[in-house]
């Protein structure tokens, strides 16, 4: 029979095409700790879910010998699967053949699943593993580099587009994820830069190695490039998939909802916060008091920690919470934090998910420092990105608000849509030991015994002002809640804003503070 | 539990103070925060490197006295030669840097007396 003879044959060009790189090539990538592209895609996605296209796509370079060479997939693997249900686009560079080199062909497979998932409205997850462009190619791999970024772009803030990061991502390749919403790294595996360790070391003399230059701690505790930070590929698998069922498969949709669940008994919200505004404690735990069972999938944990960023679910429904950190750094507002907190609310906007911010601070990080790396228009993205959000916005002041820093947390004034305050709110222009300071400062100074007057009147100064009633009286504040509360009353003013409509004047776009 | 955290928190001496305007909170630093560079006015008479390099050329000598805008010595950095001119006229007090050297960013290269 001729059919099954063609069959036979085509199971062979797939055998073939299938080992990538060759036996040899296999074992150097699991010499590495490194699952092949092939096995990660299977690893990530629901059993049996995975349908590969281009398999025998190949390039058309011809010089350096190029023509004499087979690149089995041209060095990329692609296809749709599905994680959990949901509908997903893939792509994953194939280190095994010629070192994932990004040539015409490559990078051709990488748009066309692309555009499919553009087309197709459905999530966009690539895994990045490539030495760089293929230099024999030449001009060919930066206009392919171009083409994925021009597309990351076109699809920012319609698609979730997922970066994950499982070996070297070198020179161009970096701004690919850098375009895209989440970056996954994983120790001792992720390496991104954009010039490497030899080319620093003789042009500028410096000696780093590849990982104190960008592996996956430097870029989740240092640079903020990545958001999710894992041991092993399998555990970054696993964060990748729980993120998926957090957010919709496109922005024209809601997340998913789950099954209701009450938080966890043992997150008493009443004895978090304590009551001095200069003790610490950890504002996860007033999250995961109101979360469903508790539950919160933190985003960029470790890096500018003095805000907290991530998703959780309340009545099965997905938000995302902002909370400034009082462990850490006092929960200041600095550079990274805004630009952290910044990015995540745009995103939250993007893909129609509720913003439930809790505040506690005392303002904005004083420093030459701070100053002198742009905390003014850094800061500023933080009123931008909160003013322009349509999507529900909540606030609920836990205790200190002070100064620019209660402005910025989605205040009333940018048009937050409730402001709910725990009776221990202190909304204030600044500390009050700061305010008596100024105010008083000729009574102190004036006085026999200035230590007594500035303490006597740093007790004037929080008796009248340190609560959340002269804000209340003016309605900045909608209601002074009891923390007990909190979860009942978040519930309803999202049930209540289903139907928010918040029109602004008609424009292209806005000129954000990049 | 909460009880337990809450005492946890009062006796562990681990905390640092961090003053935000005049009020000093009890929290963590970050290694980012704690290795910030402390801010030092800068100098008129030392002159120092804004771009790691290679001294290509010294023209001067110590002892030597200068023009404001004297050819000092060539630093070539990202291939470009840049040429560096005394910011004022004084006596060369002293030269950090030989030619052939490779220096990095914000290395004190000369001092003017």
């Amino acid at each position: 029979m001729a059919l099954k003879r063609k069959i036979r044959e085509l199971q062979k060009r797939r055998e073939k095409v299938l080992k990538g790189g060759g036996d040899k090539a296999i074992e150097k990538q699991i010499s590495m700790g490194k699952l092949t592209a092939r096995e990660r895609i299977i690893f990530l996605l629901d059993d049996d879910s995975f349908n590969e296209y281009d398999l025998f796509v190949e390039h058309e370079a011809r010089d350096f010998d190029m023509d004499k060479k087979v690149l089995h997939g041209d060095g990329v693997v692609i296809g749709t699967g599905a994680i959990y249900g949901a509908p997903i686009c893939i792509f994953a560079q194939d280190f095994t053949v010629a070192g994932g080199s990004l040539g015409l062909m490559h990078s051709r497979k990488i748009t066309k699943i692309m555009d499919h998932a553009l087309k197709m409205r459905m999530p966009l997850i690539g895994i990045n593993d490539s030495g760089g462009a293929r230099i024999q190619e030449g001009v060919n791999s930066l206009a392919g580099y171009g083409e994925i970024f021009f597309r990351n772009t076109l699809a920012s803030g319609v698609i979730p587009q997922i970066s994950v990061i499982l070996g070297p991502c070198a020179g161009g390749a970096v701004y690919s994820p850098a375009l895209t919403d989440f970056v996954f790294v994983v120790d001792k595996i992720s390496k991104m830069f954009i010039t490497g360790p030899e080319v620093i070391k003789t042009v500028l003399g410096e000696e780093i190695s590849m990982e104190d230059l960008g592996g996956a701690k430097v870029h989740s505790e240092i640079t903020g490039n990545a958001h999710f930070y894992a041991e092993s590929e399998v555990q970054c698998f696993e964060q990748i998939k729980e993120l998926i069922t957090y957010i919709p498969w496109n922005n024209s949709r809601k997340a998913r909802a789950f099954e209701p669940k009450d938080p966890k008994k043992e997150y008493k919200i009443d004895d978090i916060v304590p009551d001095n505004p200069k003790q610490p404690y950890d504002v996860r735990d007033v999250i995961k008091a109101i979360t469903d069972d508790s539950v919160f999938f933190e985003v960029q944990e470790r890096w500018a920690s003095n805000i907290v960023i991530g998703f959780g679910r309340m009545e099965g429904q997905t938000i995302g919470f902002v909370a400034n950190q009082p462990l850490v750094l006092a929960g200041v507002l600095d550079v990274d934090s805004s630009d952290k907190a910044a990015r995540f609310i745009r995103y939250c906007d993007a893909f129609n998910i509720p913003i439930v911010t809790f505040v506690d601070l005392p303002g904005y990080m004083p420093g030459v420092d701070q100053e002198h790396a742009g905390v003014i228009r850094h800061g500023a993205k933080l009123l931008y990105a909160y003013s322009e959000a349509t999507v529900p916005k909540l606030t609920v002041i836990l205790r200190k608000a002070y100064g620019g820093g209660y402005i910025a947390m989605n205040s009333r004034h940018l048009r937050a849509d409730f402001v709910f305050a725990w009776p221990g709110a202190e909304i204030a222009v600044m500390g009050p030991e700061g305010a008596a300071n100024i105010i008083f400062r000729r009574e102190i100074m004036g006085s026999d015994d200035p230590e007594k007057i500035r303490k006597q009147k740093v007790k004037e100064y929080k008796d009248k002002f340190a609560n959340p009633y002269v804000a209340a009286s003016k309605g900045y504040i909608d209601s002074v809640i009891e923390p007990q509360e909190t979860r009942k009353l978040l519930l309803h003013a999202i049930e209540v804003s289903q139907n928010k409509s918040s029109a602004g004047p008609k424009k292209k776009h806005g000129i954000p503070p990049f | 539990m909460k009880k337990w955290k809450k005492k946890e928190i009062e006796s562990k001496p681990k905390f640092k103070t961090l003053n935000i305007d005049g009020t000093c909170y009890k929290t963590n630093l970050i290694s980012k925060f704690e290795n910030r560079k402390k801010y030092t006015v800068p100098d008129a008479k030392k002159i120092i490197s804004v771009i790691p390099g290679t001294i290509m050329k010294v023209f001067v000598k110590e002892g030597q006295k200068v023009k404001r805008g004297d050819n000092i010595m060539i630093l070539e950095a990202m291939k470009m030669q840049n040429r560096i001119k005394s910011p004022r006229p004084g006596v060369i007090k002293s030269l950090k840097v030989k030619e052939g050297e490779k220096i990095a960013k914000g290395v004190l290269m000369m001092e003017l007396e």
